[in-house]
């Protein structure tokens, strides 16, 4: 695997690949020392043009653990700030021969041009409203640990749909590993052709919520009301709001994160026995370490200098000495 | 309206570029659906003049130059009603040259250039500069918009008569709907005194409010906010009946949903003088071809779905979209290599249009030749300009095109100064080789006037 932009761009050979690796790294965790060598040597630059706490802190330690060099921008503080282009500034990135960049951007497809000026592998940590590969792999991975196998389980994915991006890949994600997926929300919060584009059943009432193995709650903004899209934040959580009334006791609950205490779910359910939400963030740490050694693991490493000067340190090497 | 004016009345540095001279197209395919040949003839053209059609072999020029035209086509060349040429202000992205040598190099023996420049065309003193400018540098007549409201601001009106007295062939605020239905309809009223048309981009700003491309399955799939089709199609009714109301002439551009041919279709039923166009783009590409994030697949209006791409191939046919417009918009790299959302909308077209009607639509049977070659000139007389026809003593507009000719879309770059087409490295069929613009020969494909020169 190249790049990690989508997870529409997966077989579900590769995803199953990359759970399966994430597995095994699930004992380095339990070492004293909870770091491996792999990918010595190598540079990760993570470049966050949104705020995030886990998604970027999870692919930092990711990448530590797999004894990577890690250099994250964020987008408060650095040249993006004084108007840099994305371009300039990822040729500015690129002159450290980073192996892997990690972008969140707040418009779709920023990861996927990132591709076209850069040699480094690109992980898509989030771009607008489009797609966020990693996390629906961590949720999948966490839904398998639990469940064993997505075949033919009933996933309900609740809430703000049209501005998540959690939601598109998760929805991909499920189905392709076997699951059926019904998005469900108000009607002014669920993209027109979501259907046809995604393969998702639609609801917009929770009445028949209790068919789901698994409930997966979306964060509601609560700037959602002055553009309209909700009366109230009162009456979307009194409609939408997953609480233990409504939870049934064999079915499970998820949430991406951050939640809204209250509002997309109720406090006794977070902490209930039902939430993998505390699972979701420990399975984030296995599968951004699976996806970094999914795109570095095999390959040899860049110079840290320009490609001259890699020529040159190779003619210095004495013939007959491995360079 | 007036009566309809002459091409060679627009403004264009013509004869000073190349001197006036004869010319015999020998054995060339004519086709004119506006006078209903279509038969091999030696085209002879004399002081500008289309002066005989004669049998193959018959046509005789004095001084001039010969052409050996066996197996290429002369139609009537085309006219664009839609095209930004960007200047003043924008001159990185097209300049008054080099725009309209990416339209001549497409066969356009005319166009009208949008007002929605930096700053835009809102004082007569404006409209006579570029028309002075022209005058030097346009390498095809060019005709400019004047805006209808002060700085494309949709709230007060420009001076519409001055600036018709300075020349502007009509008015619009395109780029940006006239959202004020009051505003619009002053407008309409005003028009009754200046007797010029009002080309109207017709879009709800409420409806339209951070949308990139169309609303439906495939931004449903990228999560990207949608333009949906009622934000065209809504305003067009209104206008429509406006329009109607005060007795009124609408020309509706780039048409792009199918709900907004049924209000067009509606509006002339009722009997509103409307006229309306489609782009080459809305007419070959759907929203599909968006799926790869490509900026410059993003225009306003957006690349809709497959059904209303084929409501605009209907209307097209059956006469309610009386014309192919480009809507050429130049942009530089940076407003294109940055993702679609924050993109600028638009793309050129002018070098391409014929080649992919014909590519897309002649080749495989969807539309008829003669039909694509009068729709392409189809924007003269709604504007108030006699379209272009082969005939003799017509003023000579035509353009000779190989059919058979195959070309990789911007390969050897572009005469625009930009290159933000979403027909870029396509193989297309049917070459532009030489165009002629009220008389005088405008362009000629540098392959093709290689071998004349031998």
């Amino acid at each position: 695997m190249r790049h990690l932009l989508s997870i529409e761009d997966l077989e579900r050979a590769d995803i199953e690949r990359i759970l399966t690796r994430a597995s095994s790294f699930s004992e380095i965790g339990r070492r004293d020392i909870k770091k491996v060598p792999t990918l010595r040597g190598r540079t990760i630059v993570s470049l966050f043009y949104e705020a995030s706490t886990r998604t970027s802190s999870s692919f930092e330690l990711a990448a530590k653990r797999l004894s990577a060099d890690v250099v994250s921008v964020k987008a408060s503080g650095s040249s993006v700030e004084k108007g840099e282009s994305l371009r300039d500034t990822i040729a500015t990135l690129s002159a450290y021969a980073p192996e892997v960049i990690i972008i969140r951007s707040p418009y779709a497809g920023a990861a996927n041009l990132v591709t076209n000026w850069t040699e480094a592998s690109v992980v898509n940590a989030g771009d607008g409203k489009h797609e966020h590969p990693s996390q629906a792999l961590l949720d999948a991975y966490t839904l398998i640990d639990r469940l064993g196998s997505l075949d033919g389980k009933r996933i309900w994915i609740v809430g703000d749909v049209l501005h998540s991006r959690v939601a598109r890949s998760c929805a991909r994600c499920f189905i392709a590993l076997g699951a059926e997926v019904t998005v469900c929300g108000p009607p002014t919060l669920i993209p027109r052709g979501i259907e046809e584009a995604l393969g998702v059943r639609v609801a917009h009432t929770l009445d028949d919520m209790g068919e789901a193995d698994v409930v997966y709650a979306l964060r509601m903004q609560r700037e959602r009301m002055k553009e309209s899209f909700v009366p109230s934040i009162r009456e979307y959580a009194e409609r939408y709001q997953i609480d233990s009334r409504r939870l049934g006791s064999r079915q499970l609950l998820m949430h991406p994160g951050p939640v809204n205490r209250g509002v997309e779910l109720a406090p006794d359910v977070i902490d209930g026995p039902a939430s993998l939400i505390v699972a979701q963030v420990e399975s984030g740490l296995l599968v951004r370490m699976a996806i970094l050694y999914e795109l570095l693991a095999g390959r040899e490493p860049r110079g840290t200098g320009s490609r001259a000067r890699e020529a040159e340190l190779a003619e210095a090497t004495p013939i007959g000495e491995p360079a | 309206m007036a009566d309809l004016r002459p091409i060679s009345s627009l403004d264009w540095r013509g004869s000073e570029a190349e001197p006036e001279q004869d010319l015999l197209l020998r054995g060339a395919r004519v086709l004119d659906p506006r006078t209903g040949i279509d038969e091999v003839r030696d085209v002879v053209v004399r002081g500008g003049e289309i002066a005989e059609l004669a049998e193959p072999g018959a046509g005789e020029i004095g001084e001039g130059e010969t052409i050996d035209a066996e197996g290429l086509s002369a139609f009537p060349a085309f006219f664009d009603p839609h095209v930004h040429l960007r200047t003043p202000g924008r001159e990185d992205e097209e300049d008054l040259e080099t725009g309209t040598r990416a339209a001549a190099a497409g066969g356009f023996c005319g166009i009208l250039a949008m007002a929605n420049t930096e700053p835009p065309v809102d004082t007569a003193g404006a409209v006579a500069a570029l028309r002075e400018e022209a005058r030097e540098r346009a390498a095809v007549p060019v005709g400019f918009f004047g805006c209808v409201t002060r700085k494309m601001q949709g709230e007060e009106l420009v001076e519409m008569a001055d600036l018709a007295d300075a020349g502007a062939v009509g008015f619009s605020d395109d780029g940006l709907p006239i959202a004020d239905a009051r505003v619009m309809r002053r407008a309409l009223q005003y028009q009754h005194l200046v007797g010029l048309p009002i080309a109207l981009h017709e879009e709800d700003p409420r409806l339209s409010a951070g949308g990139s491309i169309h609303e439906g399955v495939v931004s449903a799939a990228l999560g990207i906010a949608g333009i949906p089709s009622v934000s065209e199609s809504t305003m067009i009714a209104r206008d429509a009946q406006l329009a109607g109301y005060e007795g009124s002439h609408i020309h509706v551009q780039h048409l792009s949903a199918a709900e907004s041919v049924a209000a067009v279709e509606a509006a002339r039923a009722a009997g509103v003088a409307i006229s309306c166009e489609a782009t080459p783009h809305h007419l070959t590409l759907t929203d599909e071809a968006l799926r790869p994030l490509d900026a410059n697949f993003k225009m306003n209006p957006p690349l809709r779905a497959e059904a209303d791409r084929q409501a605009l191939i209907e209307g097209l046919r059956a006469g309610t979209i009386d014309c192919i417009a480009t809507d050429h918009a130049p942009h530089s790299p940076d407003e294109k290599e940055v993702p679609i959302e924050e993109a600028a909308f638009g793309v050129i077209g002018l070098e391409t249009a014929f080649s992919v009607i014909y590519t897309d639509l002649v080749l495989p049977g969807v539309l008829d030749l003669g039909l694509v070659v009068e729709r392409l000139s189809g924007g003269a007389e709604p504007l108030g300009f006699a379209p272009p026809r082969i005939e003799p003593g017509a003023e000579a507009n035509l353009v000779l095109i190989d059919t058979e000719a195959e070309w990789d879309a911007g390969a050897e770059g572009w005469e625009s100064r930009s290159s933000n087409s979403c027909f870029a490295g396509r193989r297309l069929r049917g070459r532009v080789l030489m165009t002629v613009a009220a008389g005088r020969v405008a362009y000629r494909q540098r392959s093709f006037a290689l071998g004349v020169a031998q």
